[in-house]
């Protein structure tokens, strides 16, 4: 039962040694994979085949682990703290939104350095990226790392949604058998991942206390250094201008079926005019909106997040619409000059509410915009971005006649 | 103004002081420092910070503090008005509302 719920029950490591019954109990090659542990064609992850079974035809072991090392719970992976070309291959992809959802460690345990009873647990989600990042900033520290299965989403996220939480700390503590492991009862939980914890009913549910973490993994060093105590600015959240472009690629990428259609649709609207449907127009027009929707696209999804702490206004949306304004009246200027004012018009509206539209959509990827705050600012600024939007089209479609 | 500042006062963050017995863990948690702790007793400090984690909340021992949280993610919140779910943040899907 243990085992079913993961692969990487450390009660197979501790008392079975016979293949077969690692082969049953955990990651089976053969069978089909769930995304609960060891999909076949992401191979075996660092979990459960002792030494001689490593070798297995079709087991492949994950290439950030280096070794193992033998513990009273059992062997443990020990992690690489350096990434290697494949996970930094991974990063761009997963920041381009491609293969997003799979991008997983399997949950269990992992040593980082040469840990022993006396060193930290530190709990991490079962992110890929966020992995990669607590194993490549931790630098040259013994540490254990309890990956928890949060259906491979980053920390703060699942905190949210509840999947990086108290249940599933306390499920894995036990499930690992992690009392055995270290003479401590102390976990290090990141700092994000609280809205999903509450210490004091981890430490009910498994005899664990919390000690939250600085917010970012680079931090950790210091902080273990200093007999786990954060400084302020470890625990304040920021949002830099590195963290707010990182965020671009997705949001855009998120969009592109809407990018798609519209641009299908602008192609044929743009046809349409006194003589009925005229595909030198098709051409013409169509591609002069869809070059407006990109303008508007970039300014709302790159330019304003970029320079969100200088525009004026709190409302995202009301950032929005500066870069929005200010790029459509300089295509008004250069490409568009010659269209004719009703276009023009049309083109600033629609510019506007884009780029506007976008910016808003980005408060979910800002670290500091509050959900009454975000559903009061949307209250007021979708019916301006409906209406605008509106009054753009028909302009547009007037101007062909 | 501080530069990453949004709305004024639409946070639902509520502190019962009466209950409060001072322990600091939201002022540990809260990753916008809406606390400060003196005298063993929270105060609220930049309510306007707070950005409706629930954080605090679910950590205070004693129930001293409540929020309505939530997503703040736009799409979520038009789903929700549509469907008239609680907004929630489906990241599974390939959305990025987190
Ligand atoms: S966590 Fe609760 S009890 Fe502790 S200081 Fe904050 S409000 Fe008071
Ligand atoms: S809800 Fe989050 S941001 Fe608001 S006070 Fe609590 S911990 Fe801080």
């Amino acid at each position: 039962m243990l085992h079913k719920d993961s692969c990487c029950a450390p009660k197979v490591a501790t008392n079975v040694t016979t293949s077969t019954e690692i082969t049953d109990s955990c990651c089976p090659p053969a069978k089909k994979s769930t995304d609960q542990c060891c999909p076949p064609q992401q191979e075996i992850k660092s979990c459960c085949p002792p030494s001689k079974d490593r070798l297995k035809a079709g087991y492949r072991i994950e290439s950030f682990v280096k070794g193992w090392i033998d513990t009273p719970i059992g062997e443990i992976p020990v992690i690489d703290s350096k990434l290697q070309a494949v996970d930094y291959r991974g990063r761009i992809a997963m920041r381009w939104g491609i293969g997003r959802d799979k991008y997983t460690v399997t949950p269990g345990l992992y040593a980082i350095g040469s840990p022993d009873e006396k060193s930290e647990v530190l709990v991490s989600a079962n992110y890929k990226l966020s992995f990669d990042v607590l194993r490549s900033s931790v630098g040259a520290i013994d540490a254990w790392i309890l990956v928890i299965d949060t259906k491979g989403i980053n920390v703060w996220c699942a905190a949210g949604k509840g999947t990086f939480g108290t249940d599933e700390i306390i499920r894995c503590v036990h499930m690992v058998d992690l009392q055995k492991l270290v003479k401590h009862r102390r976990l290090v939980i990141p700092q994000l991942g609280a809205p999903g914890v509450a210490a004091h009913l981890v430490k009910k549910g498994c005899g664990f206390g919390v000690i939250y973490g600085p917010v970012r993994a680079t931090d950790l060093p210091d902080f273990l250094a200093a007999g786990n105590q954060a400084t302020t600015s470890m625990r304040r959240v920021s949002f830099s201008l590195q963290d707010r472009t990182i965020l671009t690629p997705v949001e855009i990428s998120m969009l592109r079926w809407q990018i798609l259609y519209v641009a299908l649709a602008l192609l044929l609207l743009g046809g349409i005019g006194s003589d009925i449907f005229d595909f030198s127009a098709a051409w013409t027009r169509g591609s002069g909106a869809i070059v407006a929707g990109f303008v508007g696209l970039l300014s709302g999804t790159v330019l304003t997040p970029m320079l969100l702490p200088w525009l004026p206004g709190r409302a995202f949306s009301i950032k929005g619409i500066w870069i929005g304004a200010g790029a459509a009246i300089l295509l008004c200027l250069s490409l568009f000059s010659e269209s004719g004012f009703l276009n023009q018009i049309a083109l600033l509206l629609q510019v506007t509410a884009i780029s506007s539209y976008t910016a808003m959509n980005f408060t979910g990827s800002s670290t500091y915009t509050s959900p009454s705050g975000v559903e009061k600012e949307m209250r007021l600024a979708i019916p301006c971005h409906l209406a605008a939007s509106g009054i753009a089209l028909i302009l547009w479609l007037s101007a062909a006649f | 103004m501080s530069k990453n500042e949004y709305l004024k006062g639409v946070a639902t963050l509520k502190l019962d002081q009466d209950k409060c017995i001072g322990c600091s863990l939201c002022t540990t948690v809260c990753p916008h420092a809406v606390f400060i702790v003196e005298d063993r007793l929270a105060r609220i400090v930049e309510l306007d910070h707070c950005m409706e984690c629930g954080a605090c909340v679910g950590n205070c021992p004693v129930t001293a503090l409540s929020v309505n949280a939530g997503v703040g993610c736009a799409s979520a919140i038009i789903h929700s008005w549509i469907t008239g779910e609680e907004p929630s943040c489906d990241c599974t899907e390939g959305s990025n509302c987190c």
